[in-house]
């Protein structure tokens, strides 16, 4: 009989995050609730003994000095209404599993298979409320039922003991290990049918090519002789689904395309990731010639590029939307921690030195109804903060940079972007770190956490857009200690040599990591029936696909496999063999001795023939608001300033680790009082040298709805002077781009598809152009091709969207420049051109228009410029840099002033305009979102020396810093047109989120 | 000369072991060992053989049960393989034996949750305080000003004039205790090494977020009345060298950073004391 141990804080105690659930209910859903307590619920369904259960719940469960426990009862408070919320069976406990261990410790002996420890949270809510107020409650806030169940009970049913708790949520299922075959010799309509229901996102074209391949006659004859039949077995036929999936197969990236400009002409495109994404890298790596510094590209989980003679840089961003869609706390926390195996998986393994994230939301003050299936934008908004809180803090892995970006077609489907950065020796145990390889013989050997049913049909699914029938268990919930302890094992194996080759279990689970591992060598021969399993019922099929968390798949060769195993029971970590690698050319599945699975390696990988698809291109024309001529443009500053988009994070970024494994230079936050955006963070990875990575990106979606080219163009060029501004080196700097998209394939569902691939061709083309212009290699990169709603009625695209990201080095981080003012009396200069491009700006946004002059970025005179710039930087010439991005001049100069705590005395007759002069008005150069410019403070005693090195250069100063506490600009006719207390401007800054 | 000797405990979770272990190289110290939890309980490495014990920051078992109380768990129940003895003889007989621990952050709650501190009487197994939820209700990474007590009994603050400044990275650290009782020994035996306070370091404060977490008497570092046990919640290790400072681009600061000097004064006292 399952034990309950309530678990609740002294009355005495603050219960700081009951209080925080009070105020969300009365902030999201109104409801007044005078008090909200919370109480820690234990179900302990174990053979303890009352002595046992006792000691448990007073020692490892409860501390004294705060909590008080009950066994089997419960803690004497009081209330209106309680809420008890706890997991559905199967989804992941991480504090039921550490309690589980803990007992053991108590016991001296560890829980048996079978037995569990599972947790809920009581809510006990005070207050006057009606039944329906607390469904409200438990549905709105407290409980997601996706993956959470819930209780509610009002006090006197309570009290009377008339209601039951919730059951214990163990899983419960008999291990029949079925497999079935289907039958493909159907109709088409049959065989659409069964990649449909099956949630094997297959087109009817992708199932006849199965169905060839199963009624070949040679094909036919190798199977007999495994004991075959004809038929695909189910387990077959999910390896091939999840292997030619979009999430994993990159389909649209690597089809044929027929793209149209809005001129008519014609143009055939084979692979947009060939043509454009590797193109524009090898074209790089030519022109770097014997400076060239990539190291591995585009081939492992993630890229390598060299840091210096002794170590080598790993860098990859991932995107976990559609689960952060469904559960954003689970899906984030999943997506970073996912993200984190894959530099640890590439080469031979690297430590993982930082995380960056970069999310996009709706407004969290959405407004407008939402389809019944969409999460409120906040709630999303609260669970990927908190997930990615958690999943980068208790990995240890400082969180250096990242934005929030705001657009409500972000309610179809929330983007979250999360980045790792990896450093690892350049030779380990004599061969070069980011090289690998499997020898037939070696043993497959799977590390870390065990399997479940989580994430069945994740890499399927996330090929689909989101609808009202998304699978429950597409969800996966990680669990960082367990990935740290198995991280902390594994490099240490590394340096001893115990493995050749590492990859990490992620979409797709064991079919993608030995899938792919089994191309190196040539075969595999695997096991599912070895496989640890969560919980018994797993068909063979689930245990090959399921996408749960934290594990390593790798190749160990069999005279080393004792002291792997030993070194991994030293450490805590489940390690199993789960077959071995071959030379056979088949990919080899059996269930105990039978074989399940028997499909040429080369089919499984090679099989799929390239999609073809077709783009159009149109330019389309938007509205442009009138010229605004104003006296005085502070409130459009200020508003500006508490702008979605531009205004402080703060509240955010300091919930993340920004400094632990102590290499913090540049910081998120900076100046007078630390609460000025930094452009760029700067890491040292070892602590006695001052050689630093410099980490930055751009991402500028309000562009695509004019030209995704220049979108393309100026998310290069942000990230790039992002980088350049604090400091970063333009000798060793790398690219990775991060595709999301709406579906771009006409079809039914998607009429404009075509309209939708001449976005993303066009995004592709400038990537390619602005890369080679810049010398800038692409190291890695994702795309996630689905992010729409639908379902049936209404449809949610979101905006095309690239993620920029820049990582490189600087070789002495004493020298880096941060973004606030330093010293009155400094001269302020603006380096680069201002035109007439409003169009996609905040400016505009905030006033309804898209207007159509986007930003335009010329590449060569930005390059040049930033290579004068640097090396004003390298001779120490520079007090402060911001670079200009969202809100243009006027935000940047705001910052830099509040930053530093000092005004500036701003006249904009000096910057330099590029355009006709009807367009050069003080509204255009206020807010004009041109390219490629910077905001430089330089003290006067190195005005001639920056003024030389800057020479040949667009630039100009524009202004003084003043030690008042004033932003002031002057206006072309020669008055103030701007004028503002810095405090103030800070404060409209700090304001719209300071309270999330 | 015999060697100063230093050990940084790691594993299950616990995660400044570098900085820490540089912290301590930096500092002076001879002999600088990242062990592995699983090492002592192994008994492939000893306690015996060092001189400064460091326990780091982190997230100790996800920090599941409340933080650091699932390793306190381990620590109190565990056992060294081949030998009869628990880990936790290997912890008092290193305290017996004169020698120094500091607890930083997760370790500080560790400490505490042990009853390692403050160890009114010397009893070093009795809880008496906790760490919790900071009153804001979130993870918090910002830096904070710590008002020295010269009075304190500590070794390794000697020297501190006025204050350090370092920063905190934690959700659970707000300081409380079982009783007003064991408040008033701590402050009258001095234990309350370090108090958030103004940047002038003159008074401790309650004010967020100069007072990040809402501790009770401003406590952010405590001693046990030896002195040579020593937790506190802000990072030392974090802050070795000036560019770890949040404003070091705008401010003339020195070469070092300010939590530098508990492991100086860790590496003297064990010269001094110890060897």
């Amino acid at each position: 009989m399952p034990h309950r141990i309530e678990v609740s804080l002294k009355d005495q105690v603050r219960d700081a995050r009951g209080e925080r659930i009070r105020r969300e209910i009365e902030h999201f859903l109104h409801l007044e609730v005078s008090s909200v307590r919370t109480v820690d619920v234990y179900t302990i369904d174990a053979e303890l003994t009352a002595d046992e259960l006792r000691a448990v719940a007073m020692e490892p469960l409860c501390d004294r000095i705060i909590q008080e426990a009950a066994v089997d009862s419960h803690s004497p408070h009081d209330f209106d209404y309680l809420v008890e919320v706890g997991f559905r069976p199967g989804v992941t406990d991480n504090v039921g599993r550490t309690a589980r261990e803990a007992i053991g410790h108590v016991t001296g002996r560890p829980l048996k298979e079978g037995e569990g420890v599972y947790t809920s949270v009581q809510y006990l809510l005070k207050g006057t409320l009606t039944e329906a107020d607390v469904e409200k409650i438990a549905t709105g806030l407290l409980c997601n039922t996706l993956i959470q169940r819930y209780q509610i009970m009002d006090y006197s049913s309570f009290s009377a003991g008339r209601t039951a708790f919730l059951k214990v949520p163990k899983v419960t299922g008999e291990s029949r290990a079925t497999v079935r075959e289907i039958d493909l010799d159907v109709s088409d309509d049959e065989l659409f049918a069964i990649s449909r229901d099956g949630v094997l996102a297959l087109t009817l074209e992708e199932m006849k090519l199965i169905q060839a391949y199963f009624r070949n006659e040679e094909n036919r004859a190798e199977r007999k002789k495994i004991g075959l039949s004809a038929n695909p077995t189910d387990v077959e036929l999910e390896a091939l689904a999840q292997t030619w999936s979009e999430h994993c197969k990159h389909k649209i990236f690597s089809g044929n395309i027929e793209y149209l400009d809005e001129k008519g002409n014609r143009e055939e495109i084979r692979s947009l990731f060939k043509t454009y994404i590797q193109g524009a890298t090898k074209k790089v790596r030519e022109n770097h010639g014997d400076k060239d510094f990539c190291l591995s590209v585009f081939k492992d989980n993630a890229g390598v590029i060299k840091f210096n003679d002794d170590y080598s840089l790993v860098f990859k961003v991932e995107t976990h939307n559609s689960p952060s869609a469904l559960d954003p706390y689970g899906g984030a926390l999943t997506g970073i921690v996912g993200v984190n195996r894959d530099p640890f998986g590439t080469g031979k393994g690297a430590r993982l030195i930082f995380n960056t994230d970069v999310f996009c939301f709706a407004s969290p003050f959405y407004e407008k109804p939402l389809p019944t299936r969409l999460l409120h934008p906040r709630r999303i908004y609260e669970g990927v903060v908190e997930g990615v809180e958690h999943g980068g803090n208790k990995s240890g892995i400082p969180t250096v940079n990242g934005s929030l970006v705001f657009d409500d077609r972000f309610a179809g489907k929330p983007l979250v972007f999360c980045g790792t950065a990896g450093f690892m020796p350049a030779v380990i145990n004599g061969e070069p770190s980011h090289l690998k390889s499997i020898n037939p013989g070696d043993l497959i050997v799977m590390t870390g956490g065990r399997i479940g049913k989580d994430g069945i049909h994740g890499a399927t699914f996330s090929s689909e857009e989101l609808s009202e029938s998304s699978p429950v268990s597409a969800v996966q919930i990680g669990d960082p200690i367990t990935q740290k302890r198995m991280t902390d094992c594994l490099l240490k194996a590394r340096d001893l040599g115990l493995y050749n080759f590492i990859t990490d279990n992620g979409a797709g689970g064991l079919s993608s990591s030995i899938g792919e591992m089994a191309k190196e060598c040539g075969g595999c021969r695997l096991d599912l029936e070895r496989a640890p399993l969560k919980y018994p019922g797993l068909d063979p099929w689930e245990i090959l696909i399921s996408e749960a968390q934290e594990r390593m798949s790798l190749a160990v060769p069999q005279e080393k496999i004792d002291d792997f195993m030993a070194l991994a029971a030293k450490m805590g970590v489940e390690a199993t063999v789960l077959g071995e690698f071959t030379d056979s050319g088949f990919f080899h599945i059996c269930y105990g001795q039978k074989t399940v699975a028997y499909l040429p390696i080369e089919f499984l990988h090679e099989g799929l023939p390239p999609m073809q698809m077709r783009g159009v291109w149109e330019v389309r024309r938007h509205p442009e608001p009138r010229p605004v001529d104003l006296d005085d443009f502070t409130d459009e500053l200020k508003s500006l300033l508490s702008a979605l988009n531009i205004c402080s994070k703060e509240s955010v970024v300091r919930r993340y680790d920004h400094e632990v494994q102590g290499g913090s230079v540049v910081k998120p936050f900076t100046g007078a009082t630390d609460d000025g955006p930094s452009d760029a963070a700067i890491h040292r990875p070892l602590l006695d040298s001052f050689e630093g990575v410099v980490v930055s990106h751009g991402i500028c979606p309000r562009y695509s709805d004019i030209d995704t080219y220049h979108m393309m163009a100026n998310a290069i060029d942000e990230g790039l002077r992002n980088y350049v501004s604090v400091g970063g080196s333009l000798d060793l700097v790398a690219g990775l781009d991060n595709f999301c998209w709406c579906d771009p394939v006409k079809s039914e569902k998607t009429p404009d598809g075509e309209y939708k691939m001449a976005q993303l061709v066009r995004a592709n083309k400038a990537l390619y152009d602005y890369c080679v212009a810049f010398g800038i290699p692409l190291i890695s990169g994702k795309d996630s091709m689905k992010n729409d709603f639908f379902d049936g009625v209404t449809k949610i695209s979101i905006p095309p969207t690239v993620l920029f990201s820049v990582i490189g080095k600087m070789d002495d981080v004493r020298k880096a420049v941060t973004m606030d003012a330093k010293r009155p009396g400094d001269i302020v200069y603006l380096l680069g051109r201002t035109a007439f491009e409003l169009g996609g700006s905040e400016y505009y946004a905030a006033k309804g228009y898209k207007g159509n002059r986007v930003p335009l970025v010329d590449p060569a005179s930005a390059i040049k410029r930033y290579r004068a710039y640097s090396e004003a930087v390298n001779q120490g010439l520079v007090a402060s840099c911001h670079d200009l991005s969202d809100g243009g001049l006027a935000v940047a100069l705001a910052e830099t002033a509040f930053a530093g705590g000092f005004g500036l005395d701003i006249d904009l007759s000096r910057v330099v305009f590029s355009g006709v002069a009807c367009d050069r008005r003080d509204e255009v150069l206020l807010f004009s979102e041109s390219a490629s410019r910077h905001l430089v403070t330089v003290s006067p005693g190195n005005r001639a020396k920056f003024e030389e090195t800057m020479a040949g250069n667009c630039f100009t100063s524009i202004g003084a810093v003043t030690d008042d506490q004033t932003l002031t600009i002057t206006g072309l006719r020669g008055s103030v047109v701007l004028k503002g207390d810095i405090n103030d401007l800070r404060e409209a800054w700090q304001n719209p989120l300071r309270e999330l | 000369m015999t060697k100063a000797k230093a050990i940084v405990l790691t594993g299950n979770g616990t995660n400044c072991e570098m900085e820490a272990a540089h912290a301590c190289r930096l500092a002076g110290f001879d002999e600088v060992k990242i062990a592995h939890i699983s090492e002592l309980l192994y008994g492939e490495v000893l306690l015996d053989d060092y001189h400064f014990l460091n326990l780091t920051g982190g997230f100790l078992d996800g920090d599941d049960l409340g933080s650091a109380k699932a390793q306190a768990n381990r620590l109190k129940y565990a056992r060294v393989k081949g030998s009869s003895g628990h880990l936790i003889d290997q912890f008092l007989r290193f305290i017996e034996d004169g020698k120094l621990i500091l607890g930083v952050c997760n370790g500080f709650q560790l400490m505490v949750k042990m009853g390692l501190l403050p160890a009114l009487g010397g009893r070093y197994l009795d809880q008496v305080a906790s760490l919790t939820f900071n009153d804001c209700g979130r993870f918090q990474d910002r830096w904070v000003y710590l008002k020295n007590n010269p009075d304190s009994p500590s070794v390794f603050t000697r020297g501190i004039e006025g204050g350090i400044y370092l920063p905190i990275r934690h959700g659970e650290g707000k300081f409380y205790v079982e009783s007003n009782e064991v408040l008033e020994k701590i402050e009258a035996l001095n234990l309350a090494v370090l108090k958030y306070s103004d940047p002038a370091y003159v008074s401790a404060t309650m004010d967020f977020p100069l007072n990040p977490n809402g501790s009770m008497n401003a406590i952010a570092g405590l001693c046990d009345e030896t002195g040579r046990l020593m937790g506190l919640m802000p990072h030392p290790e974090a802050f070795l060298h000036r560019t770890n400072h949040p404003r070091w681009t705008r401010e003339e600061l020195p070469e070092d950073g300010d939590g530098l000097i508990l492991f100086r004064n860790a590496v003297d006292y064990v010269r001094k004391t110890l060897i």
